[in-house]
């Protein structure tokens, strides 16, 4: 049985149509990448599934409308937003708050936290707002991970994730895959392509692609990578430094780890540079 | 209530980090001070002296600059929230709608009262060290009537921030609503009484609606019973309310129009989109 249903949803800003009739079922267990360009209608979707907007149609998740049932729907949804809210308030308070409202344990958060490596008890007393938005988004995917949730809504959530960040990230979300729906909204497919098992596209405010994928790419997995050169290229080492990875003396050989999702996102990076490419080595470890 | 009281702290700690904040208390803060400086406790102008001298004037300044500094500060920082994307994501949590404006409005009474009475309070002490003789039945008044106009404020900010949907817009509009309500002091009123000719008791009744008129009616009744200072129009009053009656309807009038206002606000809030 679906968990989530939106049936012929509308959604009109002035003489703007925004939504255009929405009609989408999304079971437990899914984890649908919303893709689309700017403007396509996630955000207002996402949006009107918060019970944020008042929409025409029928939006319910587990049998209830989210405007009328806001704190019973809300109370099992993890939302990251794709741009950090800009608030002052301490990071420890912001804990204590998100924990407040949603009666989890704070400690939670925290643990969350530190598998993303931010230890956030060492910032509790720092401005949200004065963080980096590595750190913001580390935190934010914390309060929405460290609850009993049964819907994770993430809006662009890895993009200003370190690698390791992200294969940490990863590995939270696997736990939570079999339990939980998942939207993870995106401008582009390959960045969420190995975290899904269903792609939702949207355009100009209808869903032109809805299919399922093959998900045989482990969320948990690992990659050495080894990466060869025909020569140094200041530039590469500066793309494939932010991978985390290590480069010989004379700038020739690169190696390091990839998380399995990434593999994608990472073939993206070498393709920018696939001239200076002598061999790629790919190859997935057993600690993943 | 505990959502209430979770929201209304987060908003206390966000406006306690604010420029606005550290602006607007220097701002009461400052009044204080430059009363104090300028000697005025000694001065013995239009028969108050001493506390009661500075505390008159002070009340002054606070009817002309806290509603619009209350105006100002809630709109700008409640549409400007909306608009920065803190409703999004505050509001996707699981606290109710109503614990969340509440919330919020209990928590920015809290910020927009507080540097206004530890200023004047800060007087009091200053008095009670020099040895002045404290007028501790004003004091507890004004401290009434400062939480009775900073309410009603806070409730009309409210009420324009949801009905605004920019911060620009629900700025532009705070102002109108502070000077409409400024010129309706005097000026308009005056000149409406001279060319229109109409019966005093009307004139006088636009003036009760109008908080600020209310405010400082109110404030003068403490200092004087007979209301000369304010002419004819001191009959209609006192006839109609008496003195105790007045001094209540200062406290009670702005905190129901406030209330009234915040509600509305509420209303509208609830039934809107949100972010």
């Amino acid at each position: 049985m679906s968990m989530i249903q939106f049936q012929q949803v509308t959604k009109k800003f002035r003489r703007h149509q925004v939504l255009k009739g929405i009609d989408l079922e999304i079971a437990r267990g899914d984890r649908v990448a919303l893709v689309g360009s700017n403007g396509a209608g996630k955000t207002t979707l996402i949006r009107c599934l918060l019970g944020e907007y008042n929409c025409g149609g029928k939006v319910e998740v587990d049998g209830l409308e989210p405007r009328r049932h806001r704190t019973e729907v809300l109370r099992h949804v993890g939302f990251v937003p794709q741009i950090s809210p800009p608030l002052k308030m301490p990071v420890g308070q912001l804990i204590a708050f998100a924990a407040g409202v949603c009666d989890s344990d704070p400690e939670r958060m925290y643990g969350v936290s530190e598998r993303l490596g931010l230890d956030a008890r060492a910032i509790r007393h720092q401005p949200f707002n004065k963080l980096s938005g590595g750190m913001k988004q580390k935190l934010l995917i914390s309060i929405a991970l460290g609850r009993d949730c049964r819907l994770l809504v993430l809006d662009e959530p890895a993009a200003n994730l370190d690698p390791e960040a992200r294969h940490g990230f990863f590995n939270l979300l696997a736990e939570k895959k079999d339990k939980a729906a998942m939207i993870i909204s995106s401008h582009r497919l390959d960045e969420v392509a190995s975290l899904v098992n269903r792609v939702v596209e949207m355009d100009q405010g209808q869903i032109i692609l809805n299919d399922h994928v093959a998900d045989d790419v482990a969320m948990t997995s690992l990659l050495r990578a080894r990466v060869e050169l025909v020569r140094p290229s200041e530039a590469f080492a500066h793309s494939i430094g932010d991978w985390g990875f290590e480069g010989s003396d004379d700038g020739l050989v690169w190696e390091g780890q990839v998380a399995g999702p990434d593999r994608l996102r990472f073939l993206g990076v070498l393709s920018r540079y696939a001239a200076l490419l002598r061999g790629i080595q790919l190859r997935e470890t057993a600690d993943g | 209530m505990k959502h209430l009281m979770l929201t209304a702290v987060a908003d206390i700690s966000e406006s306690l980090r604010s420029r606005w904040f550290l602006i607007y208390t220097l701002v009461f803060g400052g009044v204080v001070v430059a009363l104090f400086i300028s000697g005025l406790t000694e001065s013995r102008i239009m028969g108050f002296t001493g506390l009661s001298r500075l505390l008159v004037t002070y009340l002054q300044i606070t009817m002309a600059i806290l509603p619009l500094f209350v105006l100002i500060t809630t709109v700008r920082s409640v549409a400007g929230d909306r608009e920065a994307g803190i409703f999004e994501y505050m509001l996707s949590l699981p606290v109710s709608l109503a614990s969340w404006f509440w919330g919020k409005l209990l928590g920015r009474f809290f910020v927009v009262f507080l540097p206004v009475v530890l200023a004047m309070f800060g007087a009091v002490a200053w008095g009670m060290i020099k040895g002045v003789e404290i007028p501790w039945n004003q004091v507890t008044l004004y401290t009434l009537f400062l939480i009775s106009l900073a309410w009603c404020f806070l409730g009309i900010g409210m009420f324009i921030s949801t009905l605004a949907r920019s911060s620009d817009v629900a700025t532009g509009a705070a102002f109108i609503v502070w000077l409409f309500l400024l010129l309706f002091l005097d000026l308009i009123l005056l000149g409406a009484l001279i060319r229109e000719g109409l019966p005093p008791a009307t004139i006088i009744g636009i003036a009760l609606a109008n908080p600020l008129q209310v405010f400082r009616t109110g404030a003068m009744l403490l200092f004087d019973p007979q209301l000369v200072m304010l002419g004819p129009a001191a009959y209609v009053i006192l006839d109609n309310f008496g003195e105790k009656g007045y001094l209540a309807w200062t406290i009670l009038y702005p905190l129901i129009l406030g209330t009234l206002f915040a509600w509305l606000g509420y209303r509208l809030f609830r039934k809107g989109d949100l972010p």
